[in-house]
């Protein structure tokens, strides 16, 4: 049907797509200018989708219903704990970390006994995961042949055999471009994001075309599936699946941590921290997404093949050509395709680190071919070594590929696969939070829990698929019926993998806890666990980085070494950032000192991994080994300097405020002090003109009795009238005075307003018809009750009245009394046609003894404490009392008085 | 000093809504929805709503500015 080349002219049409998108990815990055952003980054994680996914997904929803979900629920709650990754992230970037084993062996004290075992149980753990990838690509090939492949057929001509060599060069091309691990590979990680979106595409666009083509909707299949009871039993989760249910959200939980190629994309690709905000959100709405139609497909092909033998595991490939829809089956063939490959290339770099830097250098040290002393430029042995490191795992993968074909090992390795890398979290999570796990316990927890999963899942696998006896499944080891490989000590009623995830785990913790707990770490281990706990205060570690290191060094050997590993130019390049780091132009005078050593040390992880890097340094520095008590003292008081420097900071910041405040204090009484003497020689000048007036009139009458009674009347009166005004000052100094202090007596109640205002002009409208000026109101009948003291009110009415009838002019003066009520409070308002008052006055006349008008030239006309206290009684009574006024259009003094809380709901009611 | 409070306070948002979604997407729960909603069973409305509802709540914590 679809010619054999066509579709092999496709396929490698499309890795040569992906060459070019990397190719375009790494020029950008080489130019500074990064593709990478953060969803770029996001889209890189969907890596995790492989092709079990693409196509297992279905074959799992087939027989499990809804429980295939799991897998993608525990990442999506896992990166909701993206805080955890954010530390692993800090970390590898401080420590220069370029795997997982990197990781591990670099917090329990650089061991290159633990790098190697973490890269065992990855390579055992992980290859044939990568077989099961191109057992898919194979798989997928046969079907879209349309015949089954010739198992005579000679591996040469294996169509798979060329997809996986073309994986390899790419791998190779764009995988180790640098030897510095630590350097990104944005080109690859820019085509792993291009695959995860044409995986996506290709996927929903099957699941559309069967859920909408085939069948007339979703509710159109779910109906006709509803009809079998064989398939109406998938609806729903049966209670007793509720125990894998959860291990399974837990395994792909951990899975999405600690699976090498996720630790790879999530980790040592990470660009900037930030762009976890997106991803924390983005990847699992791609895994959302990608799922959506994968139960519909399940059902729609179950339906359609009508359970006739076909391969669940291929409905999307087979349900597309069934229908005749040959262009979109070879779509949905290039996104399997793309899930293979993305997966394939990422694990076999993030292998291929790992074998390189913790199992072949460990023992590349050692020989005597690259003896230390020997000068020679190491970094092109160490890219060829990394290079065949790919080629291996790749044919690894293939050659079990080849040899399991349908065995159930392969099968069913995604699930046997996670549980392996699950046994990493123990030792991992310990090394994050917990300073106490040392390398002993690590050592213990990975050995323990990596044997109770080869005896409990990778060896009953191998016996399913009849490679060994099945005797210890069956019957126990040793015939020992409580050790069922699969029922341990007759734990029975999980299925395997939650079997295996309890019992492994169970003692891969316990013993991580129990054999730390109950050894001594070593000095480095020390050293390593505080900065690996504390990765998020530092830098500022009180200088116990260069202490923790005494020896001598010679900067010629350190140097030599740099350049033996990372290469001359590159070597130099590193030291002369480092030097700029230090204040000096030039590298060649760095000192020999702690720090330079540290320096060499972290450069060199970043090509060879911690363990062989110290070993390394080791080698050409005199290392004085210092004590575990020596480390501790020094921690405890590096930690003590933090400690003391916090609060010293602190301590200073309070300071601070205190002396801020006493100033504020200080300055607000020089303030009242000012304030004081104004107002003293203020009250003096005021009584003395008065006074001075008085007496002069007195000793005039004294002095000549001869006045006639006239004028002497006159006089009499003058002094009687100046002798008011006296009384008057002192009585409102004196209740100024009280206001200020709080000590006038005030009896509130409930007070009719407008009888106030109206109380007010009675008694006052004796001035106004002496002086010929019109007094208008605009009040309502009765108005609103109000809380306040009524004499106060009143004081303050008659105040602005008296006042404005004092600047009207005589006869042609008018003055106008209104009120209103709005927004919870009633506001009253005195306007006059007087002369009005400058911008500046408006504020001025609220003072003390500063009143309207020229006081220089024109007779003072009241105390100039009026006004003062009438706004000390509104702003008492919870109001306001301001001005608005024009030089020339008279002035509107306007007070309000707050309504009661109940007369509030009303009046908003009414409105 | 503030931006790292920010982003402590984001973290601690996401880690709340992940101990909210664990219960909700397990057992006991996940056995609770049954019958169908539109011909759709209601399994696969409860997953995929819970589901999608976290993600949601998620890219708000996360995105929003200054909170």
């Amino acid at each position: 049907m679809i010619s054999g080349w066509f579709v092999m002219l496709l396929a490698i049409g499309y890795l040569g797509l992906l060459f070019a998108v990397a190719r375009f990815g790494d020029a950008r990055a080489d130019a500074g200018k990064s593709i990478i952003t953060a969803n770029v980054y996001a889209l890189s994680l969907a890596v995790y989708c492989t092709s079990w996914t693409f196509y297992g997904s279905v074959g799992r929803a087939t027989s499990g219903g809804l429980s295939f979900l799991t897998i993608y629920i525990g990442p999506t709650l896992m990166l909701l704990f993206g805080t955890v990754i954010a530390k692993m992230i800090r970390i590898s970037k401080a420590q220069r970390i370029t795997s997982i084993a990197d990781f591990i062996a670099s917090r329990y004290g650089k061991s290159q006994l633990l790098a190697g075992l973490v890269t065992v149980i990855a390579v055992i753990g992980v290859v044939p995961y990568i077989a099961l990838q191109l057992k898919a690509v194979s798989a997928s090939f046969d079907i879209v042949f349309g015949n089954p492949v010739d198992a005579s057929e000679p591996w040469w001509a294996d169509s798979t055999l060329a997809i996986a060599a073309v994986m390899a060069v790419f791998t190779i091309l764009f995988g180790t471009r640098h030897l510095d691990a630590t350097e990104r590979h944005e080109g690859m990680v820019a085509a792993v994001a291009f695959e995860s979106v044409v995986k996506l595409i290709a996927f929903l666009a099957v699941g559309l075309f069967v859920t909408y083509g085939v069948f007339g909707g979703l509710s159109d299949l779910f109906r006709k599936a509803a009809a079998s009871p064989e398939l109406a039993r998938l609806f729903t989760v049966d209670a007793s699946r509720s125990g894998s249910w959860l291990a399974l959200i837990v395994l792909s939980a951990l899975a999405i941590l600690f699976l090498p190629r996720q630790f790879q994309i999530t980790v040592v690709e990470n660009v900037d921290e930030s762009h976890l905000r997106r991803a924390v959100w983005l990847f699992p709405l791609y895994l959302l997404v990608i799922n959506i139609f994968v139960f519909p497909l399940a059902l729609g092909g179950l339906l359609h093949f009508n359970g006739g033998g076909m391969d669940a595991d291929t409905f999307v490939l087979t349900l597309p050509m069934a229908e005749g829809a040959a262009g979109l089956a070879l779509f949905a063939f290039i996104g399997g395709l793309s899930a293979a490959t993305g997966m394939v290339i990422v694990e076999t770099i993030a292998l291929s680190t790992m074998v390189c830097n913790d199992l072949v250098m460990p023992w590349l040290l050692r020989s005597r071919w690259v003896n230390p002393s020997a000068r020679k430029d190491l970094s092109g042995l160490l890219l060829s070594i990394r290079r065949g490191a790919i080629t291996v795992i790749l044919l690894l993968g293939y050659a079990y590929f080849r040899a399991a074909g349908e065995a159930y090992a392969l099968v069913g390795i995604g699930l046997i696969s996670f549980s392996a890398v699950a046994q990493f979290a123990p030792a991992m999570f310990g090394g994050m939070y917990w300073k106490q796990g040392n390398h002993a316990g690590a050592v213990a927890g990975l050995l323990g829990g990596f044997g109770v999963w080869l005896f409990t899942l990778l060896l009953p696998s191998f016996a399913k698929s009849g490679w060994i006896g099945k005797g210890f499944v069956e019957d126990g080891l040793f015939g020992v019926d409580t050790l069922k490989a699969q029922a341990l000590f007759g734990l029975t009623g999980m299925d395997e993998i939650s079997h295996c995830l309890f019992w492994s785990l169970l003692v891969n913790a316990g013993l991580y806890v129990a054999v730390s707990l109950l050894t001594k770490p070593g000095a480095v281990e020390v050293t390593q666990a505080e900065r690996f706990v504390d990765v998020f205060r530092r830098p500022g570690d009180g200088g116990a980085s260069a202490r923790l290191w005494r020896g001598s060094a010679s900067a010629t050997d350190l140097v030599a070494l740099l350049e033996r590993f990372l290469g001359p130019a590159r070597a130099q390049q590193q030291l002369a950032a480092y030097a700029r780091t230090r204040r000096l132009d030039d590298w060649k005078r760095l000192p020999a000192d702690a720090d330079f050593v540290q320096f060499a040390e972290t450069e060199l992880s970043g090509a060879i991994g911690s363990a062989s890097a110290r070993v390394m340094v080791g080698s050409v520095v005199q290392e004085e080994e210092l004590g575990l008590e020596e480390v501790l003292d020094i921690l405890d008081e590096a930690s003590q300097v933090r400690a003391y420097s916090r609060e010293l900071e602190a301590k200073s910041k309070e300071l601070e405020a205190a002396t801020a405040e006493l100033r504020a204090a200080n300055d607000r009484l020089l303030e009242l002090d000012r304030m004081k003497d104004d107002f003293v020689s203020t009250v003096t000048h005021e009584l003395r003109t008065p006074l001075t007036s008085i007496r002069a009139l007195s000793e005039m009458l004294y002095d000549d009795p001869r006045i006639d009674l006239n004028e002497r009347k006159r006089f009499i009166g003058i002094i009687v009238t100046e002798a008011e005004r006296l009384t008057r000052l002192i009585n409102q100094i004196l209740d100024m005075a009280k206001l200020e202090s709080g000590r006038a007596e005030w009896t509130n109640g409930a007070v009719d307003i407008v009888a106030v205002v109206r109380e007010s002009m009675d008694s006052v409208g004796q001035l106004f018809r002496e002086k010929g000026v019109e007094l208008a109101t605009c009040l309502p009948e009765s108005g609103p009750i109000v809380l306040a003291d009524r004499d106060r009110l009143t004081q303050v009415m008659i105040n602005l009245l008296s006042n404005a009838v004092k600047f009207v002019p005589a006869k042609a003066g008018r003055v106008t009394v209104a009120m209103v009520t709005a927004a919870g409070e009633v506001r009253v308002e005195v306007a006059d046609n007087g002369p009005g008052l400058a911008a500046d006055e408006c504020e001025v006349i609220f003072e003390k003894f500063r009143q309207g008008g020229n006081t220089m030239t024109d007779k003072p006309q009241g105390t100039g404490l009026g006004l003062p206290i009438s706004r000390q009684i509104v702003e008492y009574f919870g109001g306001r009392l301001w001005v608005e006024s024009e030089p020339g259009q008279g002035a509107r003094f306007l007070f309000t008085v707050p309504l009661p809380a109940e007369q509030d709901n009303n009046q908003d009611g009414d409105n | 000093m503030s931006r790292v409070r920010h982003t402590s306070a984001v973290r601690q948002r996401l880690v709340a809504l992940g101990l909210v979604g664990l219960p909700l997407l397990t057992f006991p729960l996940v056995s609770l929805p049954g019958g169908e909603i539109g011909g759709v069973p209601g399994l696969f409305w409860y997953l995929f709503g819970i589901w999608g509802g976290l993600i949601g709540l998620a890219a708000w914590v996360a995105e929003r500015r200054g909170g």
